[in-house]
């Protein structure tokens, strides 16, 4: 078919048939919150859905959820639904904690029977037993909170989509929360859980499905993929900042030896080898050389320096070997500067960051897990008292 | 364009909740008429629950609480009583004023709150509905029911009302319940439009106490419909809450007018209401949660 002046004419068309197109300016662009999804999920899973605000996961679960319809495609569920996409669904103020415990559990689709028979357990486990004939406007924003996880948990589908809800309240009523859902998972649920708390992910998931701009961006086991995940979160901006001084430049960094994952990702603690790439125009005689590892937040995990660095032109590698780095998986860069006295001749910020990629064995909170992965035991062992008073070497003497 | 694919093996139809293994299809909205009404009664449970909602919140903390069910009617009636009545001098079909009001008002009120209720629903549960699924069907529903709670007090209250008058009600006292299932009807199939335009349109809600208003007017409430001129008694007629009204009179007190001819065409009007209404809130259904 022949393509004749496609858009003048066209325009041209356009404008006799419907003249008040000519004033009307552009249609607003259709924005797709998902396309072209495609994913499926075996029972007893427990599905990771991660990627930035905005992506699309929350419309997933909505969509999952039977609250909002699909535009084009379908979906097959096999199993009730439980959704929790938000804390005290159907509460309101003016009723008590067990009215409202009935109406919530009733909106999240429990039977009237169901809950009265998990009465006392939600409300052991909200740890409401005083409280609970009170009108709900009057609870602590903490006894609310309870309350409507302690509800939401005790829901027994079959499958589970999880928004952002996962633990709430307090941090002892949070590791009850977490305690809980690993049962969920336990039990042979499935569950799709979103959130932005990487540790409950790597905790809970056997598969992460990363979704950015509506699409799959990636999807596979849970380690390399939230590490993926972080580590494009962590993009280092364009830098090229670096002292051009001519001396010398860093060019390249990568890992050496068996222990590593790819040039860039460290898998196991155990030694670790890494290499530095310098390309020195000028003679350097006696510099100082430094090296530094720093995480997400620009915290210096370890450094070292080295003295009367002399190097002649060409290339040269700076290799390290290390003893240990038992870091938490993350995201961590390397820094190696080289200085003469005052002046610098480089400090590069090095590219790519470096990924740590092991199993997490400490604290399942991120604030509370501190920069080293090493393992430990704890054995609580009773001690009989009978020194009563100063021991005979006392030290105030 | 979002699909979900799953295994393969089992695709069975969607079987009775909870009892064997279910299977839920979700695709974008096709069809006028899926209805699915099969679904509405798996839900019943929650139907009851928003009932219950509605009602316990409507008293608590009010200083009198129930008796605003009685004191509502009652206080209309006087109002009418005394201006419609003895000032106005209306006919009243040779009833005491007060009797033939208050026949009049105890329906009225259910049906004019159930408008107002439906019309505010779905927008008041807009935290729920973009959080959980259930047919949002259920919510108007609810709301066009709950008013028979203190519709049935009033019923009551009237009864003994007029019973206090000297008037004894015939055997066409046992048509009052279909009366009432005209009136029931009737505010679900406006109610249904109203709560689907409402989402949509939040205009809507001014709209409704005008609404009521006139249409109170256009019914024989503070009037008897004898009054309108015997040409368009059949146009007046089509108004369905005037074959309630005048029939809730007629029953209680043997007064007024009859159920005629009339009656039926406007009880087909109102189912055509009602199943225009079920089909305009589904297919508004879908978007809810995004406009809400």
């Amino acid at each position: 078919m022949a393509q004749t002046s496609g858009l003048l004419r066209d325009a041209l068309a356009n404008a006799f048939r419907s003249p008040a197109n000519l004033f009307r300016g552009n249609r607003k662009e259709t924005f797709w919150a998902l396309k072209d999804v495609s994913l499926e999920v075996q029972e007893g899973e427990v599905l990771g859905l991660i990627g930035r605000n905005g992506s699309g996961k929350t419309t997933l679960l909505k969509i999952l959820s039977r609250i909002t319809r699909p535009t084009h495609g379908w979906a097959e569920i096999h199993g009730r639904v439980g959704s929790l996409l938000e804390v005290g669904t159907g509460f309101h103020p003016e009723l008590t904690g067990r009215e409202n415990a009935f109406l919530s559990g009733a909106i999240l689709g429990m039977t009237k029977q169901e809950i009265a028979r998990k009465f006392d357990e939600i409300v052991a486990f909200a740890e409401l037993e005083k409280f609970i004939e009170t009108a709900v406007k009057h609870y602590s924003s903490g006894m609310y909170v309870r309350l409507a996880f302690a509800v939401a948990a005790h829901l027994e589908p079959e499958i589970l989509l999880v928004d952002e809800v996962l633990a709430v309240g307090d941090i002892r009523f949070q590791k009850k929360c977490l305690g809980k859902m690993g049962d969920v998972a336990r039990a042979g649920r499935t569950v799709i859980l979103v959130s932005h708390q990487l540790n409950q992910i790597r905790r809970l998931c056997n598969r992460v499905l990363w979704i950015d701009g509506g699409a799959v961006k990636r999807e596979g086991p849970t380690a390399t993929t939230v590490s993926a995940y972080e580590e494009e979160m962590s993009a280092s901006r364009d830098d090229d900042e670096r002292a051009v001084a001519g001396i010398a430049q860093f060019l390249r960094w990568q890992l050496m030896g068996e222990n590593r994952l790819e040039d860039h990702a460290l898998p196991h603690e155990g030694e670790l080898a890494v290499s530095f790439l310098v390309r020195v125009n000028q003679p350097i005689h006696s510099a100082q050389h430094g090296i530094g590892l720093y995480d997400q937040e620009r915290h210096l995990i370890w450094g070292n320096a080295a003295d009367s660095v002399s190097l002649d032109p060409g290339l040269h590698e700076f290799r390290y070997k290390i003893a240990g780095m038992p870091l938490r998986p993350g995201v961590y860069s390397w820094r190696v500067t080289l200085w003469d006295g005052e002046a610098r001749i480089d400090d590069w910020e090095c590219s790519p960051p470096m990924k740590v990629v092991t199993v997490p064995v400490t604290h399942y909170k991120d604030e509370w897990a501190g920069f080293l992965n090493i393992p430990s035991e704890l054995k609580i062992v009773p001690v009989a008292m009978n020194v009563i008073g100063p021991s005979p070497q006392s030290r105030t003497e | 364009m979002a699909s979900v694919t799953s295994k393969p093996a089992v695709a069975g139809p969607i079987a009775q909740r909870g009892t064997s293994p279910l299977v839920i299809r979700i695709e974008p909205p096709r069809g006028w008429f899926n209805l699915r009404l099969k679904e509405l009664w798996d839900y019943r449970e929650l139907l009851y629950f928003f009932v219950w909602r509605d009602v316990k919140i409507r008293y608590k903390q009010t200083a009198i609480g129930v008796l605003w069910v009685i004191l509502q009617p009652l206080l209309t009636m006087l109002v009418f009583t005394l201006f419609f009545g003895k000032l106005a001098k209306l006919p009243s079909l040779g009833l005491p004023y007060q009797v033939f009001y208050f026949a009049a008002v105890v329906p009225w009120m259910y049906f004019s709150y159930s408008l107002v209720n439906a019309t505010n629903i779905v927008v008041e549960n807009q935290r729920v509905i973009t959080k959980v699924f259930f047919p949002r069907l259920i919510l108007p529903i609810s709301a066009v029911l709950s008013g028979l709670v203190d519709f049935s007090i009033g019923f009551v209250v009237l009864i003994i009302f007029t019973l206090s008058y000297g008037i004894r009600p015939g055997p066409t006292v046992f048509l009052l319940p279909l009366f009432l299932l005209l009136a029931i009807l009737t505010a679900l199939g406006v109610g249904l439009w109203l709560s689907a335009l409402n989402a949509l349109y939040r205009d809507v809600k001014y709209v409704t106490p005008f609404l009521t208003q006139f249409w109170m007017l256009a019914s024989p409430v503070a009037y008897p419909s004898s009054m309108v001129p015997e040409r368009y008694r059949w146009i007046y007629g089509l108004n369905p809450m005037a074959g309630v009204i005048d029939g809730f009179r007629w029953g209680l007190t043997g007064r007024g007018q009859a159920p005629s001819s009339v009656l039926i065409a406007s009880t087909a009007m109102v189912l055509l209401l009602v199943f225009g209404g079920l089909i305009f809130f589904n297919r508004m259904e879908g978007s809810v949660a995004d406009r809400v």
